[in-house]
């Protein structure tokens, strides 16, 4: 435990980012660690081009957008506290916590986690996802199997089931509600963050 | 309830009639029978014109009177009482029916005479019942939870087995059973046999519970695979026995569990074999659809008797070999012999169901197998219960270690409870060779009750448990284009997290296996054209749109508007002939005109939102008969012009191999020719401002929803343009080449003012491919929008969403529509826009 608490120590306000992520002294160890690794000139913080070097990342489909979804607008860097605040995201709801009151919302909460992946659409940050932002994510994810006219039905489609006030677009709010039947905890989270 | 007393009469009057005949051809005429020619020779005085012949047929007859009675006491089983049966579950009462079918013959016969053989249950009955469950297993949470469907598998059999066989041998040796001629050997051979979940049972009282996916996946892929372990055991167990307790050291205990090792994976392994056969087969059964949905069921009997013949697990090789080649069958075959597999599976499965219910309940009634062992019944039974909740609490507490959700309390509570004993251990339990094991009746006897037990009692108190207990039940949902795509998104945005963790967890193994089966498996087990345009997002998107289609006829037949062209017979029966293609038929290429397929249904709908956000809809009936004789001529005209006629091929009926109407080569050839040259001359005339449209009359409508329609014509006009090019040979060809036709000449000869009077007539709108003709709109235009604005599609909406009022889309579509006219007013042709504001 010696180790764990030195390594601990060197991170500053960690009581506080275990507070606010609830993540554990060993998860904020695991991570610290990663977070190094990735930091290869060691910085302190992380480029945009320390996430383009993991090899499966640049392969994903909407891996930039995931990457974007790290740093804060403006931003060019990010540091340990904003990265594991991030990836709390991920957390699994955690039911036997005892639900203080007058606590904040918890990072990983399902209305945070949807947030999360509704920002991955919305690009433009407007609180909408308009049919050409999720034109280019579809774009992305179906590839080359589906034509561009198919893209594009599919994408009005989509948005016609979502659009409750036809506006062509949707909204955070209309977004939470078309995924209301979906079990965003078992599929927005990993097992190994708990 | 009559009906119910009814067939009971019948099926009495039927078994006695059975039972008789059978009395009467043992005693009677065997000897005569079995030399019909002596026969003949003895009662030479003429030519029999009739002879009885009972012994010919008598197996294959009492075999098809017996699949006639459990299907008929299947079917007055649900025709029951509806507060009979949503009490007790079905299997149950079969199982009761079975009593008292048995109690008749009894009566009749005054002996067994009818009981399930294992050799029977295990070679005709079981087979397609697993292929069925693993063919239709969902796949993805199957593998999912295999983790923890293995455990729960193989270490709870073998916990349940070891357990039970040792209690009852300690209970035994307290003495609590009497005097009492078993072994410590044959009591783990009973434990093993009385030790697995049968899915028979479990998936015949789970269905009707419906339970949340996960636990449903838990509990039936563990009954499933148990069954394997089950075997398995019991073989390596029967073994020992023959042996002899002596015999058995260390070595030998460690070559039974290499063999059980080797027989559940080697069972398995070889179901994976067969998969892969029988997909690389169906990739060339093109030519002989007729019957390439046999496959299925030949293959995978050939595995579970491969795997019989090795003495490998046949249970684990048919549910391997169904659970892995799904897929792959399902995209290479065609979409009718998908339709065929499925009712067949079905079909097959639910009918050994019943006839192993009925049997099992017939069996009961037989004073030979019966020796009653009080204590040795009753601890059996409490130990099984016992020990698989022990059993199911322990594992999950493992499980629930590793488990990113884990499983509740009531679920577990749920899957001990639904650990219901079937088929499988009675066909166990009959198998037993009572050389060895002398107590062979009791642990029939006990197995019988213990089935009875779990299947009627158990079942019918699940239901009320699972209310109790207030499970989770299995949300159901309309499928959801935006939820597929997110789970895609999720799916991404998870692997890429762990990327960015730096670790290797599920997602990760996910992708891999994703990206090899994409790369490899699929490409070595699937026809090329279904990998080609398989993606899974797209399909979704198809199904909402083949059921948006089936709608809108439904709804529209409701209504009569479909029955438009009246007058007409040739034309009618041809148009019939390719809305047919269009909606229900499947194309040979589906695959590959996907997307005309696709388009074309999306139109249709879309229409017929139009036509419902008409307030006069009832008009459109009345109108009908208001209709002029002019509308008539040009429909009939229209269509003769332009829509392909078919050859009637009158084989489709009794033809063996050939159902489809429409698909010689030659013909697909010839409609693709016809509608190029129809559109080349039309492309033409249209360039060169040659008036030729004549027979068109149809013109704007000043009513604004008209106007909606022809703006969206443009759209489909367009997108077919594109189609015709890319979907070459096919059927759809022909509309989309008569519609781009049409559009050319009416935008040259649109201005006859002499046609203008039609346009009060409200009656167009009811005409879906009308609309289409009434086009006018030049294709540079079209192709300067995008085709599918959204406010389009929205029209579309109240389909769907039943909650919004009608009106409120009017209203959209209104404001979305002036500026769609503007639009169109500063970008179409003045001459022909001007008609609509006349």
């Amino acid at each position: 435990m010696g180790s764990t608490n030195s390594t601990l120590l060197k991170i500053p306000n960690v009581e506080v980012l275990m507070q606010e992520t609830g993540f554990s002294p060993a998860h904020i160890i695991r991570l610290h660690d990663r977070f190094k690794a990735l930091d290869k000139e060691g910085r302190g913080y992380l480029c945009p081009q320390d996430f383009g070097a993991i090899k499966e990342l640049a392969m994903n489909p909407i891996g930039d957008r995931i990457i974007g979804a790290f740093f804060s607008p403006g931003k060019e860097t990010v540091d340990f506290h904003a990265f594991v605040k991030i990836l709390a995201h991920f957390r699994p709801v955690d039911k036997d916590r005892p639900k203080e009151p007058n606590s904040p919302e918890p990072i990983n909460s399902r209305s945070n986690k949807l947030k999360f992946a509704f920002q991955l659409y919305d690009q433009d940050k407007d609180g909408k996802i308009s049919r050409d932002e999720l034109l280019k994510v579809l774009r992305a994810m179906l590839g080359m199997q589906v034509t561009e006219e198919q893209l594009e039905s599919i994408a009005d489609r989509t948005i016609q089931e979502a659009d409750l006030d036809r506006d062509d677009a949707i909204s955070f709010e209309e977004f939470r509600k078309s995924l209301e039947k979906v079990n965003i905890d078992h599929k927005m989270s990993i097992r190994f963050l708990r | 309830m009559a009906s119910s007393v009814y067939l009971c009469l019948l099926r009495t009057v039927f078994l006695v009639c059975i039972v008789n005949l059978l009395i009467h051809g043992v005693s009677g005429d065997e000897d005569v029978n079995q030399n019909p020619h002596h026969h003949l020779h003895e009662n030479i005085t003429g030519l029999p014109i009739v002879t009885f012949k009972w012994h010919h047929v008598e197996t294959p007859y009492l075999v098809v009177l017996w699949v006639f009675v459990a299907a008929l006491a299947k079917l007055s089983v649900i025709e029951l009482n509806h507060h009979v049966t949503s009490v007790f579950p079905e299997s149950g009462l079969l199982i009761i029916l079975g009593f008292f079918l048995g109690g008749i013959v009894w009566g009749a016969d005054k002996a067994q005479t009818f009981k399930l053989l294992p050799s029977t249950f295990f070679f005709y009955l079981l087979p397609q019942i697993i292929l069925d469950a693993s063919y239709f297993m969902p796949n993805k949470l199957f593998f999912s939870n295999l983790g923890a469907i293995l455990i729960y598998a193989i270490f709870g059999t073998c916990w349940n087995a070891a357990t039970v066989g040792l209690s009852l041998w300690g209970c035994y040796e307290a003495g609590a059973m009497g005097n009492l001629d078993i072994g410590l050997l044959q009591f783990l051979l009973f434990g093993s046999l009385i030790a697995a979940v049968d899915p028979v049972a479990v998936i015949a009282v789970f269905e009707e519970v419906h339970v949340n996916e996960v636990l449903f996946i838990l509990v039936f892929g563990e009954s499933l695979l148990n069954d394997g372990v089950t075997v398995v055991l019991y073989n390596v167990f029967e073994a020992f026995v023959n042996l002899g307790g002596p015999m058995i050291d260390t070595a030998e205990i460690f070559k039974g569990i290499f063999t059980f090792v080797v027989v559940a994976f080697g069972g398995s392994f070889l179901g994976v074999v067969f998969a892969i056969l029988l997909s690389l087969l169906t990739r060339c059964t093109k030519h002989i659809q007729i019957i390439e949905a046999g496959f299925v069921f030949v293959v995978g009997y050939m595995a579970y008797l491969t795997a019989e013949m090795l003495s490998l697990s046949a249970i684990l090789s048919i549910t391997f070999c169904g659970v892995c080649c799904q897929k792959y069958v399902n995209a290479n075959m065609d979409e009718k012999s998908i339709t065929t597999l499925r009712h067949a599976l079905k079909l097959l499965a639910n009918g050994s169901e019943t006839m192993i219910f009925v049997f099992l309940g017939i069996t009961a009634i037989d004073t030979e197998i019966w020796v009653w062992n009080t204590g040795f019944i009753l601890l059996t039974i409490l130990f099984i219960f016992i020990y698989r909740i022990i059993g199911v609490f322990l594992l999950t507490w493992m499980l629930n270690k590793f488990r990113l959700v884990p499983v509740e309390v009531i679920d577990q509570v749920v899957m001990s409870y639904g650990g219901l004993r079937g088929a499988v251990a009675y066909g166990l339990a009959a198998m037993l060779d009572e050389k060895t094991i002398p107590e062979k009746n009791l642990m029939i006897s006990t197995t019988l009750i213990v089935v009875y037990f779990t299947v009627i009692l158990q079942g019918i108190t699940m239901k009320p448990l699972v209310q109790w207990l207030k499970v989770k039940r299995a949300a159901h949902s309309d499928l959801k284009l935006i939820e597929k795509l997110n789970n895609r998104a999720f799916d991404h945005i998870l692997a890429a997290v762990e990327d960015i963790c730096g670790r290797i967890g599920d997602n990760w193994w996910t992708r891999g296996w994703n990206r090899f089966e994409e790369n490899y498996i699929s490409w070595l087990l699937m026809k090329p054209k279904a990998r080609k345009n398989r993606d899974y997002l797209f399909s979704i998107f198809h199904k909402l749109n083949l059921e948006d289609a089936v709608n809108y006829v439904s709804e529209g037949e409701r209504q009569g508007s479909l029955a438009f062209i009246r007058s007409d017979k040739a034309a009618n029966v041809d148009f019939k002939k390719q809305f047919g293609s269009e909606f229900a038929d499947v194309m040979p290429d589906i695959m590959v005109d996907m997307s005309s397929y696709e388009l074309g249904i999306e139109n249709f709908s879309v229409t017929s939102i139009v036509k419902d956000t008409i307030p006069s809809v009832s008009l459109d009936i009345n109108a009908q008969d208001r209709k002029n004789a002019l509308d008539d001529i040009n429909a009939h005209h229209l269509l003769q012009q332009h829509l392909y006629r078919s050859r009637k091929h009158h084989r489709h009926k009794y033809s063996r191999s050939h159902f489809s109407i429409n698909q010689s080569e030659e013909e697909v050839q010839e409609i693709f020719q016809r509608t190029m040259r129809s559109r080349l001359e039309s492309f033409k005339s249209a360039k060169m401002g040659v008036n030729q449209a004549k027979k068109i009359t149809k013109h704007h409508k000043k009513e604004l929803a008209h106007k909606m329609a022809n703006g969206h014509s443009d759209g489909t006009g367009y997108l077919y343009g594109d189609e015709v090019d890319s979907a070459v040979g096919s059927e759809t060809g022909v509309i989309s080449g008569t519609f781009m036709r049409d559009k050319y000449t009416v935008g040259a000869g649109i201005e006859n003012p002499v046609f203008l009077p039609d346009m009060d007539s409200p009656t167009h709108s009811s005409l879906p491919w009308l609309m289409e003709t009434e086009a006018v709109a030049p294709s540079q235009r079209a192709q300067r929008r995008l085709p599918w604005t959204p406010n389009r599609l929205r029209r579309l909406a109240p389909m769907r969403i039943s909650t919004c009022s009608t009106d409120s889309f009017l209203m959209a579509d209104v404001s979305s529509l002036t500026l769609e006219e503007h639009e169109e007013l500063s970008q179409t042709d003045h001459d022909e826009i001007r008609p609509v504001f006349d």
